[in-house]
């Protein structure tokens, strides 16, 4: 199960330099399918390979590729999102460090499947030394005929830009950072009409994430039947998973799909186990927005089967019992993590980076923090429960964009799987004010001990 | 505002400042424009902003962004409102290390808030607060996206990870031993990476 293809060839020194990664076999691809294969050719190998997007979504690239309007006059774009800013994400910030011209070569086949002349790579703000590395690797590209006019003598151009965003969650939303990308506040758009047929400039776009766009290196490379076969069911291919919180080993690792959850946590290859030789207390496997899940349900599914790291496994239950892969942003918390904190600071986040524009967003993610900062700080009443679910289930699904499903989710579970704790902040506000972060066996003792 | 960041937009205060960049830079905003089609060089909003930002004193002025509307072509109403939509355009004077501590949730369990209010008593200062002599403001942030190395701050372009008391001492002391050494300008990440 250990299978790597993006991350294969980390270890070698100076993989970050053109010479070297060309001289392991990097840009192979391009050559292969720049002189022997045709655009369509490129999408069908992305089709049958089954990807699917890697920012979170989870929606088939290929299948997000045909949707783009080939009929349109106006030119095409293909927008790299870099955007990364899900709290317990930083795979792709990782990738860029250790390979960016994985993503240069997979951004010029992507470009060549979709007739996109022009690409941007929007970037977060803050990653200014990735979009030095970037700018580094794109003259590099250029500098060997792999970017700019008739690569490789081919008839195909193209030039691919950084584009520096300032510092918003919003713009990882693929309209917002359209907007963004065109010197605006960050918005989403009102969907239809999709990117694909109205997106950057109101030109036909596709909005791919770093991982995703990595990936169609390998699938050339290998053929998208050959890549298929990697992981299991419609989870293909292999995934960067971000792991982080109260783990021996925190990093980014890539891994096939359907390794189990189990193993992926405690083998000293991955996560090598928690951290201080602490109990397991919860899990939020994809990056803040998703279903946190209670430790009797990390390793087992409800139904006692082994959950495994795949699209389908850590969904399953639905949201009863289950999550979602979201974008791999593995946040591990120990017995002494308070989780009614933790939902309060994942809401101050969502109140933070609200854009503004719906209000049931606006005003909900504003008052969930507010109610759930009075629960944890000791002056919570016994409704405010109830009151904080039914704020967030207001919030699912009337909003423009997914932000308002992202805010709602972590309150709806947290409540759902952990509402003992959040009783326990309301009975006792004389204990739980003081402390910030405790078990609830923690904060048992010290009332004990009060007595 | 929930960080408590001090967010006092003066958007109508101008500074009297007389601003306008080099040529050198001019030329660099005239590349950055040529990437967008034309027509489209509002585009090069956010990417002329940074350099306003580094070249004009640290911060965005009313007549840093009344200067970049004009460069781009754009009202500087568009400005003004992108100016205070992202987190990272300083509205307000900032010092010379501008120090963001990560505050969300993968930083706040590994000890982000702690980090916070030992730097609060450090440096003497509030959130959002400027030192006497002008080389650290104090800034709390949502997730700068390296949680696996939480606690994690950034300053200017650096990010400094698994903090800890001693490590904040010593990159206290070496940037204000730095500052002290060179008086010069801080180094140029625009120049570097654009």
């Amino acid at each position: 199960m250990g299978r790597k293809i993006l991350l294969d060839k980390v270890h070698i020194p100076g993989i970050e330099t053109f010479k070297v990664y060309r001289d392991n076999g990097g840009y192979a691809s391009v050559e292969k399918a720049l002189k022997k294969m045709t655009p369509a050719e490129v999408t069908d190998e992305v089709k049958k390979s089954g990807l699917r997007g890697r920012g979170g979504a989870g929606f088939p690239t290929g299948m997000k590729w045909s949707f783009l309007d080939t009929k349109s006059n106006n030119p095409r774009y293909l927008v790299c999102n870099a955007d990364e800013s899900e709290p317990g994400t930083f795979k792709d910030r990782y990738l860029i460090d250790k390979v960016p011209h994985i993503l240069i070569e997979g951004l010029i086949l992507s470009s060549y499947a979709l007739g996109a002349n022009t690409t941007f790579i929007y970037v977060r703000g803050e990653f200014k030394t990735q979009i030095g590395i970037l700018n580094k690797a794109i003259r590099e590209a250029r500098d060997n005929g792999f970017l700019g006019k008739n690569i490789l003598g081919t008839s195909f151009s193209l030039d691919i830009y950084v584009h520096s965003g300032a510092g918003a969650y919003i713009c990882g939303e693929e309209t917002a950072l359209l907007e963004s990308l065109e010197g605006k506040r960050g918005n989403p758009r009102l969907k239809p009409p999709f990117p694909a047929v109205k997106g950057l400039y109101d030109c036909p776009t596709v909005v791919n994430n770093v991982e995703t766009l990595a990936a169609v290196v390998p699938i050339i490379n290998m053929g998208g039947e050959e890549y298929a076969k990697i992981g299991v069911g419609r989870s293909t291919g292999t995934k960067l998973i971000s792991a982080c919180g109260h783990i021996n080993r925190p990093g980014v690792y890539e891994i096939e799909m359907g390794l189990s959850v189990e193993e992926f946590l405690y083998s000293q290859e991955y996560c090598g186990g928690i951290a201080n030789d602490k109990k397991l207390k919860a899990l939020v496997p994809g990056g803040s927005s998703v279903p946190i899940l209670p430790s009797h349900l990390i390793t087992m599914t409800a139904n006692k089967t082994p959950r495994f790291m795949s699209y389908e496994s850590l969904s399953e239950g639905g949201f009863e019992s289950g999550s979602m892969l979201g974008s791999g942003g593995f946040i591990v918390f120990d017995e002494d993590a308070c989780i009614v904190r933790n939902t309060w600071n994942f809401e101050r986040f969502y109140h933070h980076e609200s854009c503004g524009q719906c209000s049931p967003c606006r005003e909900g993610t504003g008052w969930l923090e507010k109610v759930l900062h009075r629960i944890e700080t000791g002056a919570g009443r016994a409704k405010d429960i109830d009151l904080i679910d039914s704020v967030a289930k207001k919030i699912e699904g009337n909003t423009i964009c997914p932000l308002g499903d992202a805010a709602a989710w972590p309150v709806n579970s947290a409540v759902r799987h952990f509402r003992h704790e959040f009783e326990f902040h309301i009975e006792h506000p004389e204990i739980v004010k003081n402390i910030k972060h405790g078990s609830l066996e923690k904060y048992k003792q010290a009332f004990a001990d009060a007595r | 505002m929930s960080l408590g960041n001090k967010i006092d937009h003066k958007l109508y205060e101008k500074e009297g400042l007389e601003v306008r960049f080099s040529d050198e830079t001019l030329a660099r905003v005239k590349a950055i424009k040529a990437r967008y089609p034309k027509e489209r060089e509002k585009s090069a909003l956010l990417p002329v902003l940074h350099i306003a930002q580094e070249e004009l004193g640290g911060h965005l002025s009313i007549e840093a962004m009344d200067y970049v509307a004009g460069l781009l072509n754009v009202q500087p109403i568009e400005v003004y409102e992108v100016a205070t939509f992202y987190t990272q355009y300083y509205l307000e004077k900032v010092g010379k290390y501008v120090i963001e501590v990560c505050q969300t949730g993968p930083c706040a369990m590994c000890g982000g808030e702690d980090i916070a209010d030992y730097l609060e008593r450090k440096l003497n200062i509030k959130t959002g607060g400027t030192t006497n002599d002008g080389l650290f403001t104090l800034r709390k942030v949502e997730c700068l996206g390296a949680c696996g190395y939480a606690p994690v701050m950034q300053i200017n372009t650096e990010f400094y990870e698994f903090l800890t008391k001693e490590k904040i001492d010593k990159t206290i002391s070496d940037l204000t031993a730095k500052a002290n050494e060179e008086k010069s300008k801080d180094s140029k990440w625009v120049e570097k990476f654009f």
